[in-house]
């Protein structure tokens, strides 16, 4: 064992040290270590346990592409879990613990399932507990407790998100050599630049490569680079910043990560903040990641990508093993043995299974250490992590390898190829190409406003992939609509002759039961994917879902093209013919924080406030929610529960007087030569024959024949209408009357205008509201001439104009008085404050609700979007002629039959409660299952009657008045014998609101 | 999220609107069948492809106004007023 850190060398800060821990053990490392530089630093070799076998694994990658290496992240509140080791940036005080695993990482019980593995094959949850079907849920209990990763945080999240709607020119993903490049280029033009990395750093291959870009070293390109795009203005960076979905119109949404690399926010910081990124174009530079290639036990902590050795080895001076073997079909990896010696480990062979020579190049790379071409590494040996390995020769093509000698080695670097990150250009339906040359699938077609540009495109030499990025730069900075004034100098890099890759999608076993992993997420196997075939899951979408191939948290990334080329090889066919399972947002996981921002709790929908509302607040409302509005319940007095608040209230306006807020009405302006002739579209009654400065109740109905809003409209002169609707439907009946008046009957000249914030409402009522009224107003409303029922008029109470309606929902004399919002609580005060010698007082929701049911007004719980005009007893008030909205399809025959259910009052027979939501049936159901002939639609307890009553819609209802029927509520084992009544209770002549 | 080019305002956000499906049905005149009126409330074309539809400015000037849109792709191809001057 020997993964260890070298005394020099890396980007580290090595005067910082910072102490972590993982597994409650104490380790330390530098600023700039990720927790996989860490964990190699300190030689902790196995990291977690696999998916279904529990199979001990280490790190295996170095950024996005990590299948294995994961951890619970954070402790307590914080915690979360299946965090990729390496792309966490190392603070002090970090606490990382391995997950699925019982009782510890390296004694796993759970590793019986290694054990039992033959037992264990694909799809053998799926074979095994299907009978008998009805224990399925007893053993899925068990089977959901044994698979899975890590657990999440139970605790509600202490931090905050947000999110951010971005704007710019040139949108560019990812910081290696294209995208710098093309940023470069792009900015140099003046158009409005924005970069993206998910790295704290950016570099890309750069930081893994050790190259030369004009003449020198990479590093000093990459730092002058930085330097430069910062100080123009139009360039915008975001590290640690992934774009994880590409959307319609060039919207990239990517997740800012603000404060992930601190022990926590700082106060006043986001966690993670959502970019809504909309740009005139697109160039993806997002690079490409190293594949695995399949052979024995190639899963063991100890088997790396080469990339990822390399990588530790340049940035954070990590050996990931003393003594290593690479195992490659292409040339890069013979850059590993180089990086490897720079940091005082040994490269005892470089495994090729091409037959040819490499390029010139890698052979310099490769210096004397040994080179074994045309064989492949079989099989790795060794307990919990790789020891040895072992080598077979192939003869020729096509043939199987004969184990030719054993190698002892502690670290497998391993290179299957490159393939291309094309995830946001499959976003953006972008149709992909196979390309043989590198195995690998590469952006097929052109999409407007979209470029890829590097190894994202397929073109792996970094001279090339500085060209196309600088060339991806300028096209999208003339396609957005800016000149290059200035000619680009284009960076340069030594073209090489590199070796063509060879491909090996998996080493063909020579008789051992060894595992060659495809997918060491997911534990899929070489042998799974021949077994699914055998099975005749032969499309790639079956396969991926019959064995999991593919379907992790890290979707695959460094094993999707070996299973696809596995599958086309049993298939007989070619990869292209096989195809590839479809890329969808989001390329690596996001937080549900994240995504929800600010947008939960209080503010998941906006709060709406009467402009009274801090007058009830003042006077002890009890508050409710009312859609979104804050409306007042009740006013309890000392000493009062809420039932006696409420009856209090609800006597005291049909005995003296009350005033209650009624703000949240709809209120809308209607003005225009053709008003009276629009409102008589929308209306089923009739609105031109209404007299200036008087108002009428009216219904609406939808197109399709059901009722859609109520309420009072006024003329307030020849052309102007000032309409009222329920609080629910303010906003759709505006937008309904808009749709008519714009589209449907344009020629008729209207003009609507929603004035429900601007003006206030407040009703009046009971049979001392008109002595109030006239105290503040004088004579103006003092009998039925000047004032009669359902007249208007304009009138100041403490100097404020207001509307003054004689209108009443609760059944008894009254009146509404609307005006300005601003000057509402004034007007209110003046009102309570002459209201004093009747002893007027306040009321809620609760007793205006109770008046209503009393009088039979409906509300949205009658106007269900189920019921007619005539249902509720409305049809007379529909118009004989002309159209209007919902006419004819209210005509059908099947809205005006016989046995519709009808608008009806009901008596609670022996003065027991009548269950809300109850459904009405005939006869007693005694235990047994009954026909519901109708529904309770509110229900409360009249103190006006002293008794319980309700409204209900019970099936040609107005035909049984008079007879016994049932509420029955199931849910709560009540069952209450009901009469049947007409729906108003109280003053069915109207004397009251007339008199 | 798609970009919706308001006739009158410009483009917005789709956030900003309220879709209201095809805009190519004609409301029947009330002496018109029982036909006609049920396919104008309820008998709607699901095209794959172009889709002329009613889209409202409800979060900005509040117009009503026609959309041509590729269901498919999701391209937005054109808009224009309700009535044309």
């Amino acid at each position: 064992m020997g993964a260890f850190r070298n005394s020099s060398g890396g980007t580290l800060d090595r005067t910082k040290r910072i102490r972590f821990r993982f597994d409650g053990k104490q380790y330390s490392g530098f600023q700039g270590d990720t927790l996989a530089s860490a964990l190699l630093a300190n030689d902790v070799r196995v990291v977690g346990r696999s998916f279904k076998y529990h199979r001990p694994r280490g790190v295996f990658g170095m950024g996005v592409e990590e299948p294995s290496a994961m951890v619970r992240l954070r402790t307590g509140a914080r915690a979360e879990p299946n965090i990729r080791v390496t792309e966490v940036e190392l603070f002090d005080g970090l606490e990382a613990h391995s997950q699925h695993c019982w009782p510890s990482v390296n004694f796993d019980l759970g590793a019986i399932a290694n054990v039992m593995s033959p037992l264990l094959p694909a799809g053998f949850y799926y074979k095994t507990f299907m009978w008998p079907a009805t224990k399925w849920m007893f053993y899925e209990h068990f089977i959901r407790k044994a698979a899975g990763l890590g657990s999440s945080a139970t605790e509600p999240d202490p931090d905050n998100y947000s999110r951010s709607y971005e704007f710019c020119d040139v949108l560019i993903v990812g910081a290696g050599p294209a995208g710098l490049s093309a940023a470069l280029s792009a900015a140099s033009s003046g158009a409005k630049v924005m970069l993206l990395d998910e790295t704290p750093d950016g570099g890309g291959r750069l930081r893994f490569d050790d190259e030369v870009i004009n003449d020198e070293p990479a590093d000093k390109w990459l730092n002058e680079t930085f330097r430069e795009l910062s100080k123009m203005p139009n360039f915008d960076i975001r590290f640690r910043t992934t774009a994880f979905g590409y959307y319609d119109q060039n919207m990239v949404s990517a997740l800012e990560r603000v404060s992930d690399h601190l022990p926590e926010p700082e106060p006043g910081q986001v966690r993670q903040r959502v970019l809504q990124i909309r740009a005139k174009q697109v160039v993806l530079a997002s690079g490409a990641i190293e594949r695995s290639i399949p052979f024995g036990y190639n899963d063991k902590p100890g088997v790396m990508l080469a990339s990822a050795v390399r990588g530790y080895a340049l940035k954070y001076a990590v050996a990931c093993g003393r003594r290593a073997v690479v195992f490659t079909n292409n040339d890069s990896a013979y850059a590993t043995v180089a990086a490897l010696h720079a940091v005082g480990a040994q490269t005892v062979a470089v495994v090729d299974s091409r037959t040819q020579s490499p390029g010139k190049r890698a052979l310099e790379q490769l210096g004397d250490v040994k080179l074994i071409q045309g064989s492949v590494v079989m099989n790795t040996k060794g307990l919990r992590s790789v020891q040895a390995v072992e080598i077979g020769q192939i003869a020729g093509e096509g043939d199987s390898p004969k184990k030719s000698h054993t190698i002892r080695c502690d670290l497998v670097c391993v290179s299957g190829g490159w393939t291309p990150t094309v995830h946001l250009f499959s976003h953006a339906q972008g149709k992909l190409k196979f390309d043989d040359s590198i195995g690998a699938f590469v952006p097929g077609a052109d999409i407007p406003a979209l470029h890829v540009a590097g190894s994202s495109n397929g073109e792996f030499s970094l001279a090339a992939c500085l060209r196309q990025g600088s060339d991806a730069g300028i096209e999208s900075a003339k396609q957005a609509g800016y000149e290059m004034t200035a000619s680009v100098s284009i960076p340069t890099a030594p073209e090489e002759s590199v070796g063509d890759m060879v491909p090996i999608w998996s080493v063909p076993r020579m008789g051992s039961r060894a595992k060659r992993f495809v997918d060491i997420q997911n534990d899929v196997t070489i042998d799974d994917i021949e077994l699914a075939h055998t099975e005749g899951f032969v499309s790639i979408e079956h396969l991926k879902r019959y064995t999991t191939l593919g379907m992790g948290t890290d979707q695959g990334r460094t094993s999707n093209i070996n299973g696809l080329a596995n599958l086309a090889r049993l298939r007989e066919t070619e990869v292209p013919e096989v195809g590839h399972t479809t890329f969808r947002p989001p390329y690596t996981p996001v937080s549900l924080g994240a995504l929800a921002g600010v947008d939960f709790g209080e503010h998941l929908s906006p709060v709406r406030r009467s402009p009274l509302h801090q007058w009830h607040e003042r006077n002890h409302a009890h508050l409710q929610n009312s859609g979104v509005w804050k409306r007042p319940a009740y006013y309890p007095r000392t000493g009062e529960n809420v039932q006696d608040a409420i009856l209090r209230e609800t006597r005291h306006v049909r005995e003296k007087v009350g005033i209650t807020d009624v703000s949240s009405l709809g209120k809308i302006d209607v003005q225009g030569r053709d008003a009276a002739e629009f409102l008589e579209r929308i209306y089923i009654n009739r609105w031109k024959s209404l007299q200036i400065g008087r108002c009428r109740y009216g219904v609406m109905l939808r197109e399709d024949g059901f009722v859609f809003d109520d309420g009072t409209s006024t003329r307030l002169s020849e052309n102007e209408f000032y309409m009222t609707t329920t609080t629910a439907n303010a906003g759709p009946v505006l937008e309904h009357m808009e749709l008519y008046a714009q589209t449907v009957w344009p020629d008729l000249h209207v003009h609507l205008t929603s004035i429900s914030d601007q003006w206030a409402g407040m009703a009046l009522a009971g049979p001392f509201s008109r002595n109030v009224l006239s105290s503040v107003i004088g004579e103006q409303a003092s009998n039925n001439e000047n004032l009669p029922y359902m007249g208007v008029i304009k009138a100041r109470i403490a100097d404020v104009s207001v509307l003054v309606f004689r209108v009443s929902f609760s059944g008894e004399l009254g009146y509404e008085i609307h005006m300005p919002s601003r000057q509402a609580e004034l007007v209110w005060e003046t009102i309570l404050a002459a209201g004093q010698e009747w002893e007027i007082a306040p009321y809620g929701l609760e007793a205006m609700t109770i008046l209503r049911i009393e009088k039979g007004h409906v509300v949205t719980a009658e106007l269900d979007g189920r019921t007619t005009a005539a249902d509720l007893g409305f049809g007379r008030m529909m118009k004989p002629d002309g159209d209007y909205v919902g006419r004819r399809l209210a005509e059908r025959s099947a809205l005006t039959a016989n046995g519709r259910k009808q608008l009806v009052g009901i008596r609670s027979i022996d003065s027991s409660p009548i269950p809300r939501g109850a459904q009405i049936i005939a006869e007693p159901s005694v235990g047994k299952p009954a026909q519901t002939v109708g529904q309770v639609t509110s229900a409360c307890f009249s103190p006006h009657l002293n008794r319980e009553i309700g409204l209900a819609l019970i099936k040609d209802g107005r035909l049984i008045h008079g007879k016994t029927m049932y509420a029955a509520s199931p849910l709560t084992g009540r069952e209450v014998p009901v009469e049947v009544v007409h729906p108003i209770f109280i003053d069915p002549e109207g004397e009251r609101v007339r008199g | 999220m798609l970009l919706i080019p308001c006739p009158w305002c410009g483009k917005r956000a789709q956030t900003e609107f309220t879709y209201r499906g095809d805009a190519t049905v004609e409301r029947p005149d009330l002496a018109d069948s029982d036909t006609q009126w049920y396919d104008y409330v309820y008998t709607r074309d699901n095209p794959r492809g172009e889709h002329i539809e009613w889209w409202h400015h409800t979060g900005g000037c509040r117009k009503w106004f026609k959309v041509c849109r590729n269901t498919w792709t999701h391209e937005v191809i054109s808009s224009e007023p309700p009535v044309r001057d």
